[in-house]
């Protein structure tokens, strides 16, 4: 799947006051790679990956999945799209506190109709958490949690994934399981996007971006991905 | 693991949540249920006292009223007795516009001669009778002979047993239905056994009369009017007509009892709806803090690929399992309680409490459940369009 971001902006309104989040952003993620979007805190990167899975409404411009324009897309069709196509790993804790950590992981899967337990135990494998299989979301630590959130946003092999801040307070060994299992997923063939400030990441990408003020640098329209490239040296 | 589980997985997972919903639900079925089933015992049980009374005018001693409460004697079955001459039978038969009339005959059972309580005894005479006979005709269709009595529901005398009175063994022929009156503990029998149980007394030292013989006395006389004539005028001639004995219209004591159940019902229909709206209060609060807590579990599940409407229908789910369990447990124990207390009920308010039968009560139940569920519903749709309708990229940004 390709996605592509034309001159989108998002705008927010906090006590009626106009508040910028970024502005006439161009991007596109094709299969295979695994793109970072880098930058400070409030520079705009969370609000970017929400607007391209649809979360937030591009106030202008388009944002198209294959060619097909999201924002024309029903509540219906767009959640369709999410269940099956696109993994997301938000920010913080996002485990479900009533569901087991399996039952966590299989939610993805039974939403779309299928029921892949043989692909859950073998991504709990992947993250090492089998033997919390059958745990619950508070007996796990801030790695753990981390690490079932990816591997929840894997279980319908999507074929794009966003990930935000997945290393966030994860140690060495953990930020490296999560950034491995992603850089697999864009070596299958998924676009992999990963909005980080971890420096770890930084090897495991194909392009950075860098987001500053609400400008991506590194746009596509204005450079060309020049400016990626240094980054990843 | 398939979606369908997932309200019940949450519940589960929400033991006290879950547990005080139920209970919300529980008290407002039982408020419900519990206080219709009191209004329709309470219309059944005036409908049967209405339908046993028969007649359109009762011929008393003056004064009867003084003696006992002739509502609750003559409605409610309540023990009590009083006599007058015989003669006022013969100057009815005189009067015009009466079609049928009958005597009857009270007596009041001595203190723990048999029972636990006193026992009613009512005389009927076996010719002329037409407000007790028609009724007696369903438990017993033969001609009752001397000693022999029906015995009410309420009496635990079983047929073709006997029932010493005044120490007359008196065998039961048959046993009537409960009517959720004083009258499931009376006792019917021929105007000739209870002059013999009269006399029986008499022999015991109880004297019930004084001078008079049974034979010159009887207790009332229940009148049927020509069909058309006038009734408060017939009764206002019998009145003319009689010394020492007056007439009473029946509908007046229906009409004063109906009233009194009339307010009965109208406090109970206030007190459910007070119920009700203060259970629909903490259900709503309930939900409300609920969605206030839940906004970022529902932000995560719509990043997994939930739609609004299966987002709307896991909260409705909820909800409909929590109204629904504290529904039928509502009901359920209600109409335990109600099946084993309401004629106590009746009994302690003096008030004719009679059971609808079992299938209206299954209808009201249900119904009762319907409402609670819809109500549940309700009360959750506010917090299944909030959490429907959260601002997902606004909670992962800011992580609340």
């Amino acid at each position: 799947m390709i996605i592509t971001a034309k001159s989108i902006s998002v705008t927010f309104y906090k006590k009626k006051h106009a508040v910028k989040a970024f502005e006439k952003v161009s991007i596109s993620f094709e299969k295979g790679e695994l793109t970072l979007i880098t930058g400070r805190s409030g520079s705009g990167k969370t609000t970017l990956i929400n607007a391209l899975a649809g979360f937030i409404p591009a106030n202008e411009g388009q944002i198209l999945y294959d060619g097909q324009d999201i924002s024309r897309l029903d509540d219906k069709a767009l959640s369709g799209l999410r269940c099956k196509s696109i993994g997301f790993i938000p920010q913080g804790q996002s485990a479900l506190a009533n569901l087991t950590v399996l039952q966590n992981i299989l939610l993805p899967s039974a939403l779309a109709g299928q029921s892949n337990i043989a692909y859950a135990e073998q991504l709990l494998a992947a993250v090492g958490l089998e033997r919390l299989a059958n745990a619950y979301p508070d007996e796990l630590s801030g790695g753990e949690l981390r690490r079932l959130a990816a591997a929840r946003a894997l279980i319908n092999s999507p074929s794009v994934i966003f990930a935000d801040e997945p290393t966030n307070d994860l140690d060495e060994e953990n930020s490296a399981i999560v950034l491995n299992i992603l850089k697999e997923q864009a070596q299958s063939g998924a676009a992999v996007i990963i909005v980080t400030h971890d420096s770890a990441a930084f090897k495991y990408a194909d392009r950075i971006f860098h987001m500053d003020g609400g400008r991506l640098i590194g746009n596509d329209n204005e450079y060309e991905n020049t400016l990626c490239r240094p980054l990843v040296s | 693991m398939k979606i369908n589980s997932l309200p019940f997985i949450n519940l589960r997972r929400k033991p006290i949540r879950t547990s005080a919903l139920i209970v919300i639900a529980l008290v407002m079925s039982a408020a419900a249920f519990g206080g219709q089933i009191l209004i329709k015992s309470l219309q059944r049980g005036l409908d049967s006292l209405e339908q046993r009374l028969g007649a359109d005018i009762i011929v008393l001693p003056e004064g009867a009223e003084k003696k006992v409460d002739l509502q609750n004697l003559l409605l409610q079955g309540t023990p009590g007795y009083f006599y007058m001459d015989k003669s006022v039978t013969d100057k009815l038969t005189g009067i015009n516009g009466i079609e049928k009339l009958s005597a009857q005959y009270f007596l009041v059972s001595a203190n723990a001669e048999c029972c636990t309580v006193q026992v009613q005894i009512i005389g009927f005479d076996e010719e002329s009778d037409f407000t007790v006979k028609p009724w007696l005709k369903e438990v017993y269709d033969g001609r009752l002979q001397k000693n022999e009595i029906i015995v009410g529901a309420g009496l635990s005398t079983r047929v073709g047993h006997t029932l010493s009175l005044y120490g007359v063994e008196c065998r039961a022929v048959g046993k009537l239905e409960k009517t959720g009156t004083g009258l499931d503990t009376a006792v019917y029998a021929t105007n000739e056994t209870v002059k013999g149980l009269i006399n029986a007394s008499a022999k015991q030292g109880i004297a019930v009369l004084s001078k008079q013989s049974p034979e010159n006395v009887v207790s009332s006389v229940y009148i049927k009017a020509d069909k058309g004539a006038d009734i408060d005028e017939l009764t206002s001639k019998i009145n003319r007509a009689l010394d020492g004995a007056q007439a009473v219209r029946t509908r007046s004591m229906m009409t004063d009892t109906a009233k009194r159940l009339n307010v009965l019902s109208k406090s109970i229909t206030a007190l459910t709806a007070a119920v009700w709206v203060l259970a629909a209060v903490i259900m709503l609060t309930a939900f409300y803090n609920s969605a206030n807590e839940r906004k970022r579990e529902f932000a995560v599940l719509r990043t997994i690929g939930f739609s609004r409407n299966s987002l709307s229908r896991i909260v409705l789910l909820e909800s409909v399992i929590t109204a629904g369990a504290g529904a039928l447990a509502g009901v359920i124990l209600t109409g335990l309680l109600c099946f084993e207390f309401i004629s106590a009920i009746g009994k302690k308010t003096a008030m004719p409490l009679l059971m609808p039968s079992a299938g209206v009560t299954i209808v009201y139940g249900a119904a009762v459940i319907g409402i609670v569920l819809l109500a549940g519903a309700a009360a959750s749709a506010l917090s299944a369009y909030r959490l429907t309708h959260i601002d997902t990229g606004k909670i992962l940004r800011e992580g609340c």
